[in-house]
């Protein structure tokens, strides 16, 4: 038996309107993947490296946004500054950023003339008066407990370091993430109730699960806080508290303001496109600042993996920066 | 078209999917045969999400073993009794017994290699990685005494310790040769039916298998079989090769047990602060006495 010729143009128009729905109904995918659970799918490695300072430099007062140009000679000027900088400690040579930093190798600025956008004048809030009364006792009774990543008050004990040098937490992982001197990358993790934020320094999980399950009895406290998150639409909002005292309510590598026990920190975390993750924080710490402040950066998809960071194994930093210090001491006794 | 082709058509169908149905409820034999089928994650795979734990004590001795007094011993008048070091901790410093976690309870050390381990055991306070809080390596990762977590989505699958904070990275695309040793290694994961298979690969030197001194060289490869058995569940294998260390490759099989506690979740578990007195407290500028 012959099949049955259909008549080709009943069925064109459909074919054409059913062609152009998958399309389009595929570009949406790319632009916004979903998780086969439904969520929005932010997983992957994203790298948050930029040029652009956390406050706005003297030079872009007033300035909220730079255009593309000014943005990349400005980044080719840091860099080129960065690159020409040759740090020469002692006969072990110098130390190149070209080798060993992003600063070396990735030329790339904002347009917002500061990761802090809010206060609009781009600038860290100052202190609130207890809180800076409470940090010059800190630094009069010996600087303890040290809330830097790195550079210590000393080199007497091992606590006299900063964090990061002893291999606690990264140097500008935070929370929040900032864009630091290497490893400023984090890989995002999905699975259904979770999402994890795994940084690349110090191979820390932060794991959030996505409920509004209570937070452990006992108000405990732990060195990345406790992590609860939600959609709001296409973002995810991570809300983080009881930190502990042993971290800053905000740190950069070189500096730390405060003591996080009061911080709530707020992230956001939304897809701009299949390339980028728009990530946004808000530190909250009316003990330690007089307003809360909220900063935006890009991070950038790599294809990069993430890195073992074994940092305590290796730590021969911590070891030789102790063992100096005290055939210091032994050579200036031997002196007398 | 006839009708009959049609009949033998729909005959082979069936036929087809009955010896299908047959063979997914009878267990195939040699496989430690399960007849669980897990529930699936929402792309179709056997869901291994969840909070994980070991409930043995392989992480002291991967083999049978009766209790003894300490890791760390001496000579006491009358037998072994617990080094100075160790000695105050009294019953908290024992070790328990365990049925053991090695198939056919054995070990195969090249003879040059067993001395090293018996060297490692006499030199215990002093060499075993987890004394220092360094990562623990795979598999002790797994039957360390700390639960772990297991995210599994359409691209990647993640096991987060609390022991340590250690973290893997299970790849299931295979990323190449590990372009640097690791203390975790580099995980490439695949599925054989109900069963995750990873390949762990690119290991450094530095881990051992349990408290006992069991070792390995850079040139371990580890194959991991992660088999749900039940709903709380998960039957874990894993196979160790180390042609440097071993006459051939060894096996450890033990359950997994899900952690179903109310609200569980991970805590910290950061050592790193807690080994500092240990490691850097001879080097203070005034040292506490030892």
């Amino acid at each position: 038996m012959c099949p049955q010729r259909y008549r080709v143009t009943a069925w064109l128009p459909l074919l054409l309107v059913f062609s152009f729905a998958v399309v389009a109904t595929v570009a949406q995918d790319v632009a916004k993947p979903r998780t086969p659970w439904g969520d929005p799918d932010l997983q992957g490695t994203w790298d948050y490296w930029t040029f652009t300072p956390l406050e706005r430099p003297a030079e872009f007062a007033g300035r909220e946004v730079l255009t593309k140009e000014e943005a990349s000679q400005l980044a080719e000027k840091l860099h080129k500054g960065a690159v020409t900088e040759r740090f020469v400690a002692g006969d072990t040579g110098a130390y190149s950023q070209e080798v060993w930093t992003d600063r070396g190798d990735k030329v790339t600025a904002l347009t917002q003339t500061s990761i802090i956008i809010d206060p609009r004048d781009g600038k860290l809030p100052p202190m609130t008066p207890d809180a800076a009364k409470k940090a010059e006792a800190h630094k009069a009774a010996g600087g303890h407990p040290v809330r830097n990543r790195s550079n210590g008050v000393g080199t007497d004990d091992p606590e006299d370091r900063g964090v990061a040098e002893r291999c606690l937490l990264g140097f500008s992982t935070g929370p929040p993430m900032l864009p630091g001197g290497y490893n400023n990358n984090v890989q995002i993790i999905q699975s259904p109730g979770y999402v994890v934020l795994l940084l690349e320094m110090n191979h820390d999980a932060r794991i959030i699960p996505i409920d509004k399950s209570p937070r452990a009895q006992g108000n405990l406290r732990q060195w990345l806080g406790d992590s609860r998150g939600h959609w709001e639409g296409d973002t995810l909002v991570v809300r983080t508290t009881n930190f502990t005292d042993k971290t800053a309510s905000f740190a950069l590598t070189a500096f730390a303001v405060g003591s996080a026990e009061h911080l709530t920190l707020i992230e956001r975390f939304k897809r701009s496109d299949a390339n980028t993750l728009q990530y946004e924080f808000t530190v909250d710490d009316p003990s330690t600042f007089t307003r809360p402040f909220t900063g935006r950066l890009p991070m950038n998809r790599t294809d990069n993996l993430i890195y073992e960071y074994a940092c305590h194994e290796g730590n021969y930093g911590l070891t030789n920066m102790l063992s100096s210090a005290r055939a210091q001491d032994r050579s200036a006794a031997e002196r007398k | 078209m006839g009708k009959r082709p049609i009949r033998r058509v729909m005959f082979a169908v069936s036929a087809a999917a009955a010896v299908t149905m047959y063979s997914a409820i009878v267990p195939v034999a040699g496989q430690g045969a399960t007849t669980y089928r897990a529930p699936r994650t929402k792309d179709g795979r056997p869901d291994l999400n969840g909070f994980w734990q070991a409930v043995n004590t392989a992480n002291y001795d991967v083999q049978a073993h009766v209790a003894r007094p300490a890791m760390a011993l001496r000579a006491g008048p009358y037998g072994p009794v617990p080094a100075a070091q160790v000695v105050a901790l009294g019953a908290v410093g024992s070790v328990p017994a365990g049925l053991g976690v090695v198939e056919s309870n054995e070990i195969p050390y090249k003879p040059e290699m067993a001395a090293k381990k018996k060297e490692n055991q006499d030199n215990w306070l002093e060499r075993d990685p987890e004394i220092k809080c360094y990562l623990p390596g795979v598999p002790r990762a797994t039957y360390m005494p700390f639960p772990f977590q297991i995210f599994q989505s359409q691209s990647q699958v993640f096991i987060a310790y609390e022991y340590a904070g250690a973290v893997r990275n299970i790849y299931m695309k295979d990323p190449g040769e590990a372009p640097v040793d690791s203390w975790m290694g580099q995980s490439v994961g695949r599925w054989e039916g109900e069963t995750l298979v990873v390949d762990v690969s690119g290991f450094n030197d530095q881990t051992w298998f349990d408290r006992s001194g069991n070792f390995h060289s850079e040139a371990l490869k580890v194959t991991e079989r992660y088999t749900r058995t039940g709903p709380d569940h998960i039957r874990y294998e894993a196979t160790i090769e180390d042609p440097k260390v071993f006459t051939r490759a060894w096996k450890i099989t033990m359950p997994l047990y899900r952690r179903i506690d109310t609200n569980m979740r991970l805590l910290e578990f950061k050592c790193v602060e807690f080994v500092e007195e240990l490691l850097y407290g001879p080097l203070r500028k005034r040292p506490l006495p030892r």
